[in-house]
């Protein structure tokens, strides 16, 4: 088998590749219920985990404690072996909207990440053209941002969250934004690059279908207090592509891990705190 | 490009139009030339008074270009520091806004008293109304980043400097123009409201405003006519040079300065 493949590797492995990991992590923030209680997650190295849950589950906030951006309020959280903000050089962060700067053309916001750690400009302008290259953005590189679509600004995000070759990638909705098809394309191109490159992925959706096509394993949260409700590998075969959408396991996974998430959204509604329950309906 | 021509001799048409209206209307009800001169000795008296138009005018170019500079410098500093600390903006951000509600005719003849007659006296109001458009203009814009893009920066390990000069700075200029439209639009006036109380410290020398008085005084309203048109002008030439300053540094990322699409 090949090495690319995650589910190849035995356990054994896999405990000395750890990647990202949080036992008995918290958060309540200042003001607010708790957000997040108790979640224990080990992400290893490849890995491509994806995050489902209905919305204010504490997917963002789960990245985010990740990232470094936020502190934990208790529990032991790890990255690489290092603190998140120890960590933050080998990670990047795709955000939901493509939140480039409008002010810079496609070239200097890829740049950007290499120019803010103070990379020689040389180096800087190869790598940047590089990166263009691989994504199919050096038609555009001397456009503005409100020259592209949103699916040319979201591949500018991406290659500005690659072109510092990061290890861990966190990407919170970042095709939510987007129609179907284009969905779809970023999706492949996603893997592609995955497979290329070989990070370890946590990836927030709201998109089952995307999270069956792109996981490893998918994650599925409750809300009110956020805890993790199931765990479920996704055993797909790889290298996935278009074709994969096709066939009937691709199918049943996503039946399956609908119906999970949907028994998670239910048992939430019928929770006794009403405000609760109305945040989910909306 | 012919669309533009359209339009020039549409403008041109209408401003004779009200030209000629304004002529025949004088001449018709025969209205004293010291109620209401026609055009044509408004256009005598810029001829015969030229030498004393122009220096009133730029003079008060003078007073208002350096209040404004002032102010567009001092607002910048002190919006930085807004952003800068959420605390002390809080503290004294009430005090910008009543910077802009106190009547400058009520304070221009405290401002003489303490700073004498003459131009800084001048420029000093016009600093003074310039200064909370920009600052309340520019400190929005400082701090009205989005959450995410400060947190790109910070996954980069950013320092405070970066986050300003990368960041905040950048996407403030959009409103700090927006500030200095309003300021430029303003200045004009400021000065010759000032210049009304501070007249001229150089003998035989005013300002507009100064000179508007003379006129007025002296009841020579074709010239009072012309230096109106002289103010407006200026008024027209400080926004517009605000207007293409603008255009010039945003035109060719922000929406509000738009240019045409390259395919
Ligand atoms: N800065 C904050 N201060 C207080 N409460 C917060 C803050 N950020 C998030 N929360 C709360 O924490 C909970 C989880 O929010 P989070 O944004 O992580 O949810 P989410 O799963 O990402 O939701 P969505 O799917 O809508 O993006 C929510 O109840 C939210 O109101
Ligand atoms: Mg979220």
């Amino acid at each position: 088998m090949k090495t690319g493949d995650p589910n190849s590797r035995s356990v054994e492995a896999r405990a000395s590749q750890t990647e990202v990991v949080l036992i008995g992590v918290s958060k309540k923030f200042r003001r607010g219920s708790l957000a997040l209680q108790d979640i224990s997650i080990r992400v290893d190295k490849h890995e491509f985990v994806s995050l489902l849950g209905p919305s204010g589950c504490g997917k963002s906030t789960l990245l985010r404690l990740v990232s470094g951006l936020t502190p934990a309020s208790s529990g032991q959280l790890e990255v690489m072996g290092k603190s998140p903000a120890a960590a933050r050089d080998q990670m990047s962060f795709i955000f939901q909207d493509a939140t480039l700067l409008p002010w810079r053309t496609v070239e200097q916001n890829v740049g950007l990440g290499l120019e803010l750690e103070h990379e020689k400009k040389e180096t800087r302008i190869a790598k940047v053209a590089k990166m263009l290259e691989l994504v199919g953005l050096t038609a555009v590189a001397q456009r503005y941002p409100r020259q592209l679509s949103g699916g040319m600004k979201m591949r500018v995000s991406i290659a500005r969250a690659l072109v510092s070759r990061p290890s861990l990638l966190l990407l919170d909705e970042p095709f939510a934004a987007l129609d179907e098809m284009s969905r779809d394309r970023l999706n492949e191109e996603l893997l592609r690059l995955y497979s290329e490159q070989k990070w370890t992925v946590m990836f927030v959706t709201h998109s089952v279908a995307e999270a069956v096509f792109l996981s490893t394993r998918i994650v599925i949260l409750a809300p009110h207090p956020g805890r993790v409700a199931h765990v479920i590998p996704i055993d797909l075969p790889w290298p996935r592509t278009a074709e994969t959408r096709l066939t009937m396991a691709y199918e049943e996974q996503v039946a399956q891990v609908s119906r999970l998430l949907r028994s998670v959204q239910t048992a939430s509604l019928h929770s006794p705190d009403g405000q609760s329950a109305e945040e989910v309906q909306v | 490009m012919n669309r533009k021509l359209w339009f020039a001799l549409n403008s041109v048409f209408v401003f004779g139009l009200l030209l000629s209206s304004w002529q025949i209307g004088v001449m018709i009800f025969k209205v004293p030339p010291y109620m209401l001169p026609g055009p044509d000795l408004v256009a005598k008296a810029i001829v015969s008074r030229f030498p004393t138009l122009l220096q009133s005018l730029l003079l008060t170019a003078e007073a208002a270009g350096m209040g404004l500079a002032g102010s567009i410098f001092v607002a910048v500093l002190i919006s930085l520091i807004f952003a800068q600390w959420r605390g002390l903006r809080r503290l004294l951000y009430p005090y910008t806004i009543l910077l802009q509600t106190v009547p400058i005719v009520a304070i221009a003849p405290l401002i003489i008293m303490w700073a004498g007659a003459g131009v800084y006296s001048v420029a000093l109001i016009t600093f003074i109304i310039c200064l909370a458009p920009i600052i309340a203009n520019t400190t929005q814009g400082l701090i009205s980043v989005d959450e995410n893009l400060v947190h790109l920066f910070v996954m980069h390990n950013a320092s405070p400097l970066q986050v300003l000069f990368k960041l905040r700075l950048p996407h403030a200029m959009p409103s700090f123009f927006v500030g200095i439209r309003v300021s430029a639009g303003i200045a004009v006036i400021g000065s010759i409201v000032g210049e009304l109380f501070a007249g001229s410290s150089r003998v035989g020398e005013g300002g507009l405003g100064y000179t508007i008085t003379y006129a007025s005084n002296q009841s020579e309203t074709d010239f009072l006519f012309a230096l109106v048109i002289a103010a407006a002008m200026l008024g027209f030439v400080f926004f517009f040079i605000g207007m293409f300053l603008e255009w010039y540094f945003l035109h060719n990322w922000h929406e509000s300065s738009r240019s045409d699409i390259p395919e």
